[in-house]
Formats: structure tokens, sequence, C-alpha cells
């Protein structure tokens, strides 16, 4: 059995290893399929669904569904990119995003993903949701406002005995991340910096911490997300 | 003491965390609450974050309200009961209560709570009051009950006149009505226990595999996934061990038919999962029973412990050793979504009810990561029917393609509203002579989540070739305001959706919203390309069957009553708004007593 499989990308010829997904097998042949949820190393939750391609017709997450030999893969099409689009305008209508004020702009995946998709006003009217900004406890707030239900957090942080420190609330639109206030408190200054790092938008800051890099020097501002994948058409 | 009646809650289910819903149930029945300070007590005794109780305890229709009252009372609000009169039984339950629905009186003795389907669509209006059953409401009903509940009467025993069938067994005692209006050769006709099982045992696993799928048994819960083939992937996965898990959770609006099936062949069921799981290698299964029928509990088991004495269920089955096999019954708690079958794994395993993502499917990666079979109960059925009488038998009822019977629930406006077994291959309007609903305008088939059609394809077949149906069957008369229909069933999806993926968390939002503006008489033409363009998007991006059917309410409609939309949107204009300056400023012109320069009217036109 081989240990290549063959695949095509939006007709382009590529090469992946079993085991490997969609999303992976693009960006180690230099294409980007945007996503916003998946986070390097961290089983991905496929919640946001803005990587979804087409595969046989049938509509798959990229950043779940398993490569395998022969599969064409439909992604940098208009209907699908107009998806991604309308997703991410999705969540900036489910929440209450004001960027200019925002301590993650610049940094914000959701910010950087609108600008890629040229997003000037959402499609759908605002939701205008009555979200808090609320403690979690000693070292970390949470602005409700932000959240885009992503569980980076769910999935990432947990304690050393792998207790849960963030985790769902709810369901429908009411669903909602929080912590264990206790276990949240206790955690040691590096994990509480990666829980901030790790949230792709500006929910979870780490109190009395901000604007140590200036908005204009951030990632975003010097690179569009996804420029450090994709490499132009040979 | 909360913390002494915990801690003794949580060890009689041995500190399993996978108990978690089992342990939230007993404490909230002791405590008659679960408050977060209860929550901190169980994640302490089991060792887990509090967080991670909490987002169990939150996400289960019957667990989230901190305060549920001494009687919990849970009015079905679903559109059936919303046309059988629930609004007035509402009205009334709120005036003798003193407090409206979401609220418990001050006293915490009666909690009002809406729900949606509690699958007792042919006897509404119905309410579940603390596990109790009670269906056919009248409003002098409705006022006795509260006067009861606040004289601190014992609600099991109000729950009269008892219903037919086992229904009014001892074990049982509920009001429910069997109400089987055709019985077929399948699923209720009579059976002689053990029949199904002797056949299996003279076989081997693979020639039982063989016979179901000779017999082209497709899966009776809406999808029509070959159940032997789900079988064969099953057997040969190599992961041990193997389960069989039947779905019992029918949550789809309208349908109720699994309710009777287990209420009167429970044995027929629970020798399909024994053959399964002979089938597949399994010695282990789990019915995993929706909480609205929590008070058919006592009696599944009482049909258990009696097949485990006549050695139809334990080791040796039907005399062949190796034959072992054994059911556990597990209960939901009020939730739609844990009908796709990986939800319900995970609410089987003590978690929130969210799918996961496929591949890997159960047959690979199922209960506790083993490979297992997902099946509902009919389909377990038809199976064991299928074994006692063989595939060629079974092949002679319904089409070529869609072998065998279907069991439909049929409520709404139709004078013989109960559960008929067909074959496949019934016309829409054959149903309808048979159910005395004749001049419905409409028919909603599969539930919210399958099509609304009208008169003029009501010669189309229930079939997997044509109308796939899980067998909820719903009628609607010429007088029916189809948008309220359409709307009841958007508020039920956005409640359901479990709020993982973007486009079914927020898309049903926001489709909903959009749907109001039009029956508001604010929509346009445009509005209607947008809702239809939006529908498409969240069923082609979400993760799991709710979010890719729940626009089908929408869209059906749209398709197939367009004439009801364009009457109500304005065809000459392109833009109306949804502002409407002279309300915006009402409370500011009451406060000042000033008029604004000008006319409202005018600055209205941009």
């Amino acid at each position: 059995m081989s240990n290549i499989i063959k695949i095509t990308i939006d007709g382009r010829e590529c090469t992946a290893r079993p085991g490997q997904t969609v999303l992976e097998a693009a960006a180690a042949n230099g294409i980007y399929i945007p996503s916003l949820c998946r986070f390097e190393g961290l089983k991905p939750a496929g919640s946001c669904r803005v990587c979804t391609v087409r595969v046989g017709g049938r509509y798959q997450a990229s950043c779940t569904f398993p490569v395998s030999e022969g599969m064409a893969v439909e992604s940098a099409v208009p209907d699908l990119e107009d998806m991604r689009k309308a997703i991410v305008e999705m969540l900036f209508v489910e929440g209450n995003h004001m960027c200019p004020t925002c301590e993650k702009s610049g940094n914000c995946e959701l910010q950087a993903l609108a600008y890629r998709f040229r997003m000037l006003v959402p499609r759908f009217p605002y939701l205008f949701p009555k979200k808090a900004v609320e403690p979690a406890g000693s070292k970390l707030l949470m602005e409700q406002n932000r959240c885009i239900k992503c569980l980076r957090c769910a999935t990432g942080i947990r304690t050393k005995d792998n207790k849960k420190v963030f985790g769902p609330l709810h369901r429908s639109v009411e669903k909602k991340l929080f912590v264990d206030p206790a276990l949240a408190s206790a955690l040691p200054e590096r994990w509480a910096r990666k829980a901030m790092d790790r949230c792709p938008v500006g929910c979870i800051l780490r109190k009395e911490v901000g604007f140590a890099v200036p908005v204009g020097r951030r990632k975003y501002d010097k690179a569009p997300i996804g420029s450090d994948i994709e490499k132009p058409r040979s | 003491m909360p913390k002494g009646i915990i801690e003794t809650v949580v060890a009689r289910h041995r500190k399993d965390r996978t108990r978690l819903l089992d342990i939230v149930r007993d404490v909230r029945e002791e405590l008659g609450r679960i408050t977060p300070e209860d929550t901190a007590l169980i994640a302490a005794s089991l060792g887990v974050s509090t967080i991670e109780v909490e987002g169990v305890v939150t996400f289960y229709h019957f667990f989230g309200n901190e305060a549920a009252g001494t009687y919990a009372v849970y009015l079905n609000t679903n559109i059936v009961a919303a046309m059988k009169g629930s609004t007035a039984i509402k009205a009334v339950f709120e005036k003798a209560a003193g407090v409206p629905f979401g609220n418990v009186t001050p006293d915490g003795r009666i909690g009002l709570h809406e729900t949606s389907c509690i699958g007792m669509n042919d006897q509404e209006p119905s309410a579940i009051i603390n596990g109790t059953i009670f269906t056919r409401l009248t409003p002098a009903k409705a006022k006795a009950l509260v006067t009861a509940m606040e004289a601190g009467k014992d609600i099991r025993k109000l729950a009269v006149p008892l219903g037919d069938g086992a229904n009014a067994s001892k074990v049982v005692r509920s009001m429910v009505h069997n109400n089987i209006r055709r019985k077929g050769p399948v699923l209720f006709a009579p059976f002689r226990s053990g029949s199904a099982l002797k056949k299996a045992a003279s076989l081997s696993p693979e020639d039982v595999i063989a016979e179901v799928k000779r017999a082209n048994l497709l899966g009776r819960g809406g999808a029509g996934f070959p159940t032997g083939l789900k079988w064969e992937f099953c057997r040969r996965e190599k992961g041990q061990p193997h389960y069989v898990v039947c779905n019992a959770d029918e949550g789809e609006p309208g349908t109720f038919k699994d309710r009777v099936i287990l209420t009167e062949m429970p044995h027929l069921l629970f020798e399909g999962m024994a053959l399964a799981g002979y089938a597949i290698g399994a010695s282990e299964g789990v019915l995993y029973l929706r909480g609205e029928y929590a008070y058919l509990k006592p009696h599944l088991e009482k049909v258990l412990a009696g097949m485990r004495r006549k050695k139809w269920l334990g080791t040796g089955i039907a005399g062949k050793r190796g034959f072992t096999f054994d059911i556990a019954v597990m209960l939901g708690a009020g939730a739609y979504i844990c009908g796709e079958e990986s939800a319900l794994i995970e609410s089987a395993q003590g978690n929130r009810g969210e799918p996961r993502d496929r591949p890997p499917f159960p047959v690979q990666n199922g209960y506790f990561g083993k490979p297992t079979t997902v099946n509902n109960v009919e389909t377990l059925c038809a199976a064991a029917r299928i074994l006692a009488k063989g595939a060629d038998w079974f092949k002679t009822l319904g089409t070529p393609r869609s072998a065998g019977t279907k069991v439909l629930s049929v409520s709404g406006d139709c004078k013989k509203p109960g559960v008929y077994e067909v074959p496949f291959g019934l016309s829409v309007a054959s149903l309808l002579a048979m159910a005395g609903g004749g001049d419905a305008r409409a028919v909603q088939v599969g539930g919210p989540s399958g099509a609304c059609i009208p008169r003029a394809q009501f010669e189309r077949a229930i079939a997997f070739e044509d109308l796939a149906t899980g067998g909820s069957v719903i009628v609607f008369g010429p007088e029916r305001d189809l948008f309220e229909v359409v709307r009841n069933f958007m508020d039920f999806f956005v409640e359901e959706s479990c709020g993982w993926c973007t486009p079914c968390r927020v898309g049903n939002v926001l489709l909903k919203r959009e749907l109001e503006k039009i029956m508001a008489g604010k929509g346009t033409v445009r509005d209607l390309e947008e809702i239809e363009a939006w529908g498409k998007m969240i069923k082609a991006t979400s993760r799991c069957g709710l979010g890719q059917t729940s626009p089908n309410p929408i869209l059906t409609t749209l398709q197939n009553f367009r004439e009801m939309y364009m009457a109500k949107v304005d065809a000459g204009r392109a833009f109306i708004s949804e502002f409407d300056l002279e309300e915006a400023i009402r409370p500011a012109v009451a406060v000042t007593g000033q008029k604004p320069a000008g006319h409202a009217a005018e600055a209205d036109h941009e």
C-alpha cells in the first residue's frame, strides 16, 4: 500500500498522506482553505464551517474530513467562497463586534477573514444580543459580545490533571462558553496567556494586560490571513 | 442536607461520570431543583470541573430550569397542540396558578414550562407533570389539576381515565391511548416470543445478516440506510466489544409510533436487538428512551425481566452456547438533537448531546469509541419479524425498492388520528382517506424536517423512492394558516439546535426573522430570494442532519405554496423599511409631549 495519496483541489494535483484532513493536505500543497475554529495542534471541532469544501457533490468541513485516493475537492469556487463569507457575516451579526475598541484588532482571525472576503456590511440583519463582560476567575475576562463559539478554549485549555477549564453552557443561539472559576483562577500565568492567545477573537482576555503591541503593527496588519500558506499557482 | 443527598446519589451510580444524566435526574428528583451549588457538589463528587457538569445540566430541556417547581408542568406547544387548543389550556394554567409560563409560583410549588412535541400528537392538548402524562386536556381538567397541585395531591392519581392496552396495566397506569388504527403484518401482528431468536440461533451470524440484507430492510428512522449492510460493517470491525444501540428518542414533531410500539410490542423489539447483537457480535445493548417516555421505563424493565427469566436474554439464549445478550434502558432528558445517532451516543455516555464529526461512523467509533450499530425501534422490530417469517415473505410487502411496511403517526386535521401500519407505496391520498382527512389543504410528511406538500401532490407514494419519512404525518385542513405552521417549526429548530456549528445556530434565527418579516407584510420579492439562498446555504454547510434539514419548512412551502408568500410581499417594491419612525419616537413623544417637526411619514420614505 502506497503512503502517498493523490488528490486534486480545484483541479490542481496534490499529494497527501493517509490520515491527513483535506485542509492539512491543502496547506501542505500551498493551498489555503480559509478556516477559523481550527487551531494547529488541537483536535478540530468543525464548529465554524468556514472551511467547507465540496467533495463528490457533498459539502464537508475540510478541517475534519480525511483525504482518500483520487478525491476531487472543490474549494476556491464562487459559491463556496460566498458561503464562507456568509458564515463570517453570520458570526458578525450574532455578536457585537466593535473592532476599533477591541484589544484583539489586528490579531483577530474573524476580522482578518472579513478583510480577506472583502466584507463591507453583513447581508444579514444584526441580532444585537445583550451580552456581558464577565470575570472568568481572577486572571481572565470573557467579553461575551465577541465569542464565536469556536470551542478552542474548551478543547485546548485543561488543568494538569486533565480537568476542563472552559466549556459550553446551554444550547442553540443561547450557547455560551464559560469557565470553572476556581480552576481558571488557578491557571499558571503561561496558560492564562495561552487561553487568550488561542482565542481567535477578543473574547478571552488576560486582565491588566493589553495593547502590548500597538494596533498597526500586529499580525494581520503586516500580512493578510492565509498568506503564509498560499503559494501562487505555478 | 443537599451535600449528603448528592453524595449518596453519586455513590449509587458508582461515581461514574458517564452516568451523569442519571445522577442529575436523581438529584433533581430528590431536591426538586438543581442550583449552581448543587452542580458544584456533583462536580466535586465526580472529580470533574463544575463547567463540565453545568454544560450537561444546561443542555437538556428537562434539567435546564434551576427551579422547576415541586410540580413541574411541561405543556406541549407544538403546532398540533396549538391546533387542538393548547393556547386556551395555557391561559387556564396561568390564571389558576397565578404566574405566566416560564415561571414558578412564589411558594415554589407549581412551575409552568412550555415544551416541544412530547409524542402525543394524536391526543392533544397534552402535558407532562413530574413525568406523568396528561392527555386530551380541557380547561376544566387543567383547572382541576392546578387545584390538586395546590393541595399537594399525588399527581399520578389524577391521570384518569386510563388509556387502552398496556397503558392501563398496573405498571404503566397512564392516560395515554395507543390509537392503533391499522395493524399491519410486520409490526402489530401477533408475535410468538422467541420465534425470531430461535431462528437466529439456528443460523450463523453471517447468515442472519444475509437474511436481513436479502429482505432489503432499510432504516426506518427516515434516512433509509440498509440495515444488513450496517450490521455487516459493524461485524467486520476489529475493536471490542461491539454494541447495539436502539434509538428510541423519536423527537420529530408529529411522530409517536415508537411510543405505541414500545407500549405494545416491546418483546418484538428486544428480540430484534438481541439478534442484532448476535449478528454483529455484541453482548450488550442499550435502549435510549426519550425523556418524555420515562413513564414507559418500568414497563420495559418488566418485559426485560420476563425475557431474562425465559432465557430470551442473558447467556445461552435459545439454548445456543455463546449467544449472550442483555439490554439496559437509558433515559434522555429532552433534546431533539439526541435522535441523531452520534449525538445519542454522546448523550448515552453522559455528555451534552452534540453530534460527532463523521467519518468515523458509529459502526467504527460508536458507544465508548467501540463499533456500534444504532438502529431505530421500528427497524429492529422489522428485523425480528424478518427472521421469524423470512425475507421472501417480507419482500412480498411494499414496493420493489421499499420492502415491508411503514408505521405512520398521523395527526392534525383528521378524524382518526393515530398509528397506521401500511405497506410502502401507499399514496398520501389513500392514507388521508383512511384517516378521515380528505379535505386537507396540505400534509407535512416526515415532520418539520420533511416536506409540506399540496393537494396536487397527494398521489405521491410513501416510500423511500418518493416521499421518505420517519413516520410523522401531520394533516392541515383547508382553513389552516401555513405561515403559523412554518413559524412554529422554525421556533422548534431554533430552540433545538445544539449550537455547535455557525450555520445552524445563527442561520435558523436569521431565517425565522426573515419569515416573520414577510408575515408582518414587510417583505419584498427580494426577501423571498434571500430566504431561499440562505436556506440552501444553511443546508449545505451545517454539521449534522438538524441544520441540513431545518430550512425545509420554509423552503418546501416556498416551493409548493409560493402564492401564499407572493400574497404577503409587495411585488412592486424592492425595499420596504423595517424601521418605523413613528413607532420609534413614540416613547419620546409621550414623555416630552412634543411632536416632531414635519411629518414622520415623509421621513420614512427615502
